[in-house]
């Protein structure tokens, strides 16, 4: 019969040394290894600090680049060659191709924020008020902010995923030596069309929201068109339409300045163009809802509340 | 507009950064060329002269800079240290219009074919004519016609380039590079990945090109029958320098290891 094979050729300890002998041997064996794990949890954190270091300085030397990158859009948007093909191609494809994804946003949302309203406010007995929380809720902040993360999702994507695969295929280099120009083409056609387009689309989403809450409104209470849009507007001043419509002009930019900038510089193949199309989504999504929380922080400062103040 | 740029062109001053121009016969020139990459050196001070009308081929296995070398022609690096002259003028010291006009001059054909995706064949080719010519509608047609001909694909102007295979790409690309009559045409690997019968219509078309309109022409490749093919002058790339210039006949008969390899088929370079 063949011998047992031993896989561990050196074991612990002698077998035939005293118990007091065996517990010194494991007492020493485990703080052995508690220095050898204390010295590789300092390797690990300077490991760590490098780590966040070299994350912080590529976030900076990003950050400079985006910054070069606006700059040089300020600085073409002037200049000829003007594109205004392209741009109201491009305007057409942030507008009316994004006409039913925000349309069935809108509505959902003005139904659902009647539907979640009415109850809370008949509680306080005022559920007359309906309309005009309805409207300031719209048309202040959830129909911007719900347009410009829409628009972002699939803007953000699409612009960065389309510019980036260009660049990887050498079509914007195909460009730029044929001096077509490709920032005027490519950039500034598409941040145009964003800046312009964003407030139509707003402006959209704030008509059909507020549609939306009357249809639940007209359906639950039998409210009348005439006093729904009467009480909706009450309290409304026209510079809270304009200022917050408005205000989606500079989240356009921040959706297509971030994206065009993202698929600009994408460099490497396929991967690197899916994940700036990734980065083109959350990024502008974060920058605006940053953005809206300064402009809010701003209107108010310049034009006051509701109640004037 | 192309018309108007050239106009220009005439009357600007060329510029030299004091260096003296080339002879009026040779069209483009680099001198001692170096262009680095993070710590990689890619080119190592690269010289080179083409004469107007001739085809220098520059041969090279992956990753020894031709790329790098020909995107220096047409502007779109910049060297780190040396000087790049295209038809008088230092392409290294330019920027903007200036720029530009030197680039209306140059035809490129990419190693892809580089077509605008969002374009069918025909509207790649008067996307260029429509920006850089006043010509008519007719005369844009007829001229896109003629160089979808040229290259045998006149059947295909209405298709996209996602529906062309990699040959046909390549072929629309350089219909499209000559769609703008250059006198200079780069070409990036233009029979790489295409079959013998379409390397000779390419390569002959290149000829072809320099022969009946005088265009000068400056191939990078690693296709040794249509640098047999198209070639005057041959310089060979390795680690960033050329090891030989001559004939492609003078270099297959140099006794240099590297070249040997090249040539003969060995276990660095395949065959």
């Amino acid at each position: 019969m063949e011998p047992p094979r031993i896989t561990d050729p050196a074991p612990q300890s002698e077998p035939n040394s005293s118990f007091a002998e065996r517990t010194r041997q494991a007492r020493k064996a485990r703080a052995n290894e508690r220095i050898l794990r204390e010295k590789s949890l300092g390797e690990r954190t300077i490991e760590r600090i490098r780590h966040s270091q070299s994350v912080l300085y590529a976030i900076l030397d990003q950050a400079g680049r985006l910054f070069g990158f606006i700059g040089e859009f300020f600085k073409r948007a002037w200049r000829k060659p003007f594109e205004f093909k392209e741009l109201l191609n491009q305007m057409d494809e942030v507008g009316s191709k994004s006409f039913l994804r925000v349309s069935v946003c809108g509505l959902a949302i003005g139904i659902v924020l009647a539907m979640q309203s009415r109850g809370t406010l008949a509680r306080f007995g005022a559920e007359a008020f309906l309309p005009s929380m309805l409207a300031l809720s719209v048309f202040k902040e959830i129909g911007p902010v719900i347009t410009g993360l829409v628009l972002a999702g699939r803007l953000g994507a699409g612009f960065a995923a389309e510019i980036g695969s260009m660049k990887v295929t050498e079509q914007i280099d195909a460009m730029e030596a044929a001096a077509l120009k490709p920032f005027h083409y490519l950039v500034v056609t598409r941040v145009l069309a964003c800046i312009i387009m964003f407030p139509l689309m707003t402006m959209l989403v704030d008509v059909i929201a507020l549609s939306g809450g009357f249809m639940e409104s007209n359906l639950s209470a039998g409210m009348d068109w005439q006093v729904f849009i009467d009480t909706a507007f009450s309290s409304m001043r026209f510079v809270d339409i304009t200022v917050d419509t408005l205000k989606t002009s500079i989240f356009g930019f921040i959706v297509g300045i971030v994206a065009c900038f993202l698929g600009y510089t994408v460099r490497g193949g396929t991967r690197e163009v899916g994940q700036a199309a990734m980065q083109a989504v959350v990024l502008s999504s974060l920058f605006i809802l940053i953005a809206d929380v300064i402009i809010v922080r701003i209107s108010l400062l310049i034009f006051g509340d509701i109640s004037g103040g | 507009m192309l018309d108007a740029l050239k106009k220009n062109d005439a009357d600007a001053a060329p510029v030299t950064g004091g260096s003296p121009p080339p002879p009026d016969d040779i069209i483009i020139e680099l001198r001692n060329v170096h262009k680095s990459f993070g710590d990689h050196e890619v080119l190592r001070g690269i010289s080179l002269s083409v004469k107007k009308g001739t085809s220098a081929v520059v041969l090279g296995g992956s990753g020894s800079g031709k790329s790098v070398l020909i995107r220096h022609i047409v502007g779109l690096l910049k060297p780190d240290q040396g000087e790049v002259w295209v038809k008088g003028q230092r392409v290294d010291l330019l920027d903007g219009n200036e720029l530009d006009r030197v680039r209306l001059s140059i035809g490129y054909l990419f190693q892809g074919g580089a077509l605008f995706d969002s374009m069918n064949v025909e509207d790649n080719m008067r996307f260029y004519l429509d920006r850089h010519t006043d010509l008519s509608k007719a005369e844009k047609q007829e001229r896109i016609e003629r160089a979808a001909e040229d290259v045998n694909l006149s059947q295909t102007l209405k298709q996209f380039p996602a529906e062309l295979s990699g040959g046909q790409k390549k072929r629309i690309g350089l219909a499209r590079a000559v769609i703008l009559e250059p006198e200079i045409i780069l070409y990036d690997e233009p029979t790489t990945g295409l079959d013998p019968v379409s390397v000779r219509v390419v390569s002959d078309l290149i000829v072809r090109l320099r022969d009946e309109r005088g265009i000068s022409s400056v191939a990078i490749t690693h296709d040794l029958l249509a640098a047999s093919i198209i070639s005057d002058d041959v310089h060979f790339l390795y680690e960033g320098r050329f090891i030989a210039s001559g004939s492609l006949d003078e270099i297959r008969e140099t006794k240099n290891p590297v070249l040997e390899e090249f040539f003969y088929g060995t276990e660095e370079y395949g065959a």
